[in-house]
């Protein structure tokens, strides 16, 4: 059942444990003249969508053409859900990662930053990490090695930072060998990851920013468990054999 | 009294607990008032709008130690535009001319630039102890000016500022004899210090009892810091993120044996599980722990921690601990007072390892809780029934359901009835914030049983007037009423203009004021200042209201005896 509150979000990419809730890949689009999100939240809750924290004039784009006036009677969530009905047009689409409500939720915003700056300081440039989750940890396994460690995608901008990051704290357990990349050359370990589908998929295919979206762990693989997964590399390890 | 020499008046006013008291001995009689002005030390201005500082010093010429608060509250969560005001130099520069005793400042949400901070180093001989909170507008140069120049300094506190960082110069600026350091907190320091500058700093601080690193400081320095400080009692580590030595984290095992005093815990930057097991020997001892800064520590290795630490009266933590983890906390940790549990994920339809039961769980097991702020995606009644069953002793109780107006997890009703079991078992409740799914009805309850009740924090609640309108009927001990996304309007705001004035705010913002309903407000008491912060143009014809008439965004209402304030911004209109 759902809840009588319907709230609506551009493209709020849900985790697993989300609803029946379509909502988030509604596309919504503000007409000429409508106000900022953030002027047009009603009293009965509805939501603002905001791209960009309440900084400056400029707003990420209008989406909601303005509400009715609220009614102070009869059950908000009704109220809320006829409004999303007939106020529903196509907008242009958004990244998912970025919607939210302005303020909301009430955390602080240093702390909100502080989450999202990384080791690598390179906060600045990265404008996505100060909106919303700021962070990305994802586990890492290694197989063979006594435990896992996490890594936040969000430090990394491609595949090459992301493996020099790998070998660098995976570097123990590769006895002697310098690389991981040395040992993925041979085929000998294989990095992948499993996707949002639940699918384990070979890292490198998709760019940098779609994987990054749906990766929710990574593991190193030996190369003879990567069946199917690293033609060449599993070539090279049967040519090995 | 009038044949007791003034000595005697001064000294028995001294054994006054607080400001409140000697305020109203200040309205006994003439003389009385003078006595007390001039023999009070400690000044607290909860709004720095609310009195002119040149009046405040004016008043108490010999002031040690000054407080200031600015910007309201939600302004933590960017609802307040930048440049509202909230500035720090007009307090500075009036205490500068006129109480250079000055010996301690401590300032929360307010706007310090550097050029104050260099005026107050150099103006205050005496100066000795420095708190910012969430402030913003410096820089580490600001710091250098305060090392350098503030030769008694004992405390230097910067809690969760914004400051641009300016190198690691500032650091390097405390001189050799300087030795006077109790208390050092740069952890919201973004950039990097001199290892060797802070080594030498605290080895030459015999008195250091508490000390917060920032992210910068790797493990092997904290190690040779923490050999010096066996006296340490409240450590904020710098970085332990993992890096293989184990070498550096068995110096650091024995850095903490070293520090029979300690008692409190944070930091942990980017920490490892790995070397959480070399900290585990100081965690009996431990009566606060914030581990809210960790992302990496996953539910088990948080439990694993503290299991051990059953002392432990505060604890802050992410939310990875999981339902499970909290029975670990509820099980472990009978002597709990304060927790906080934070999002590690800030999406608004997404999933918490944290529900209703781990708190249950907590209150069954810390009968002790009396504070309380918890994060979670779902909530029921009958949990919060059962929570304030078993936790009657909360003093501030606040709970964020991350989903706006979201209902009973299993009946899909609104949270009216279980915050209403909150607010009337736990009688003195001070500070209360309520979320999920709630009526008129949840108002009701508060404005008849929270007698106690001084803040009190609304969003996305409520269906009519009468909502806000039992909360300004019932709670006689508001001092603070913050609104957003919420249905109150005109009626509601004015239905009881007289309580403003006994209260220090009211804030609203994205509800149904009117600019009429303000501008009646203000003509109605001349008293408050009626603040109406509009960020956007003119044009709001697309609204439909009240009247036809424009809504108003944001609105803060204070009490102020300093009239309309001069340093508002454009966007800012006083009526």
């Amino acid at each position: 059942m759902s809840p009588p509150l319907e709230l609506d979000y551009i493209g709020l990419s849900p985790p697993a444990a989300a609803t029946d809730d379509l909502k988030g890949t509604e596309l919504r689009l503000g007409l000429p003249g409508s106000e900022s999100p953030e002027r047009r939240v009603a009293a009965a809750a509805a939501t603002t969508l905001e791209l960009l924290p309440t900084k400056g004039a400029k707003r990420g784009f209008s989406d909601e053409v303005p509400s009715p006036p609220p009614a102070a009677a009869a059950g908000k969530g009704k109220k809320v859900a006829e409004e999303e009905e007939d106020k529903k047009v196509t907008a242009t689409p958004q990244p998912a990662a970025k919607a939210q409500v302005v303020g909301w939720p009430p955390i602080r915003s240093y702390r909100k930053n502080t989450m999202a700056t990384n080791q690598l300081k390179s906060s600045k440039e990265d404008a996505d990490a100060k909106q919303g989750q700021g962070f990305l940890y994802v586990k890492v396994s290694m197989d063979g090695a006594p435990y896992l460690r996490k890594v936040d995608l969000k430090t990394y901008k491609n595949y090459k930072d992301l493996s020099t990051a790998l070998e660098k704290m995976f570097i123990g357990f590769t006895t002697g060998k310098d690389a991981l990349s040395e040992n993925r050359k041979d085929g000998e370990y294989v990095l992948t990851f499993e996707d949002k589908d639940g699918d384990w998929m070979l890292v490198g295919d998709v760019p940098w920013e779609m994987f990054a979206d749906s990766c929710r762990r990574l593991r190193i693989m030996k190369g003879s468990d990567a069946i199917g997964l690293a033609p060449r590399a599993v070539e090279k390890s049967k040519n090995r054999n | 009294m009038t044949y007791f020499p003034e000595e005697v008046v001064e000294h028995i006013f001294s054994f006054l607990p607080g400001q409140h008291d000697r305020n109203t001995v200040s309205l006994v009689c003439k003389v009385w008032y003078e006595i007390e002005r001039l023999s009070r030390r400690t000044v607290f201005v909860g709004n720095c709008y609310a009195v002119r500082p040149e009046r405040v010093v004016l008043r108490f010429p010999n002031m040690r130690a000054l407080t200031v608060k600015g910007k309201p509250h939600f302004a933590d969560f960017n609802l307040v535009p930048p440049d509202w005001g909230g500035y720090a130099a007009p307090w500075i520069e009036a205490a500068a001319r006129g109480c250079v005793g000055l010996e301690e400042l401590r300032m929360k949400r307010m706007v310090v630039t550097d050029e104050s901070l260099e005026l107050l180093a150099k103006t205050f001989p005496r100066f000795r102890a420095l708190i910012l909170i969430s402030c913003e507008g410096f820089s580490t140069d600001g710091l250098a000016a305060i090392a350098s120049h503030c030769k008694l300094l004992r405390e230097l506190d910067l809690q969760e500022n914004e400051v641009e960082d300016r190198g690691p110069r500032w650091l390097s600026c405390f001189p050799d004899s300087c030795t006077s350091l109790v208390s050092l907190n740069f952890a919201c320091i973004k950039g990097e210090v001199n290892a060797g500058s802070l080594e030498r700093l605290v080895a030459r601080s015999p008195n250091l009892r508490s000390l917060r690193l920032n992210r910068s400081v790797p493990v092997d320095t904290l190690s040779k810091i923490l050999m010096r400080t066996p006296n340490l009692e409240d450590l904020g580590t710098g970085n332990l993120a993992d890096d293989f030595q184990t070498e550096s984290y068995i110096r650091l095992a024995l850095a903490f044996d070293k520090c029979k005093m300690l008692r409190s815990l944070s930091g942990f930057w980017d920490a490892s599980p790995f070397c959480l097991p070399f900290i585990y020997p100081v965690c009996a001892q431990l009566t606060g722990l914030n581990l809210s800064y960790a992302p990496t520590l996953d539910s088990s290795d948080l439990t694993k921690m503290i299991s051990h630490c059953v002392k432990l009266q505060r604890l802050w933590v992410l939310d990875c601990i999981a339902d499970k983890g909290l029975q670990v906390v509820a099980s472990s940790c009978k002597d709990l007072q304060e927790l906080r549990v934070f999002p590690s994920d800030f999406y608004i339809a997404g999933y918490s390892p944290v529900t209703e039961e781990g708190l249950v769980a907590i209150s069954l097991g810390c009968q002790k809780l009396s504070s309380l702020l918890y994060f979670c995606h779902q909530m029921t009644n009958a949990a919060l029934i059962t929570i304030a069953k078993n936790c009657p002793n909360f003093t501030r109780f606040r709970l964020c359901i991350l989903e706006p107006g979201k209902p009973d997890a299993m009946t899909n009703q609104p949270l009216d009835e279980g915050f209403g079991a909150i607010v009337r078992e736990c009688k003195g409740l001070r500070r209360l914030s309520i979320s999920g799914l709630l009526t008129d009805k949840v108002f009701m309850y508060i404005g008849t049983y929270a007698k106690e009740l001084e803040m009190l924090s609304i969003a996305f609640a409520g269906d009519s007037d009468a909502g806000m309108m039992h909360v300004m009927k019932g709670c006689k001990n508001l001092r603070k009423l913050e609104i957003r996304d919420s249905p109150f309007g005109d009626a509601a705001l004015l239905e009881n203009v007289a309580k403003y004035e006994t209260m220090r705010s009211l804030w609203m913002s994205s509800c149904n004021v009117t600019e009429k309903g303000c501008q009646v407000l203000a003509s109605k008491m001349p008293m408050l200042n009626v603040e109406v912060i509009n960020e956007l143009d003119e044009n709001n014809e697309m609204d439909e209201n009240h009247g036809g008439l424009p809504k108003v965004d944001k609105l803060y209402v204070y009490r102020t005896t300093a009239g309309g304030r001069d340093d508002a911004p454009n966007f800012v209109k006083i009526l």
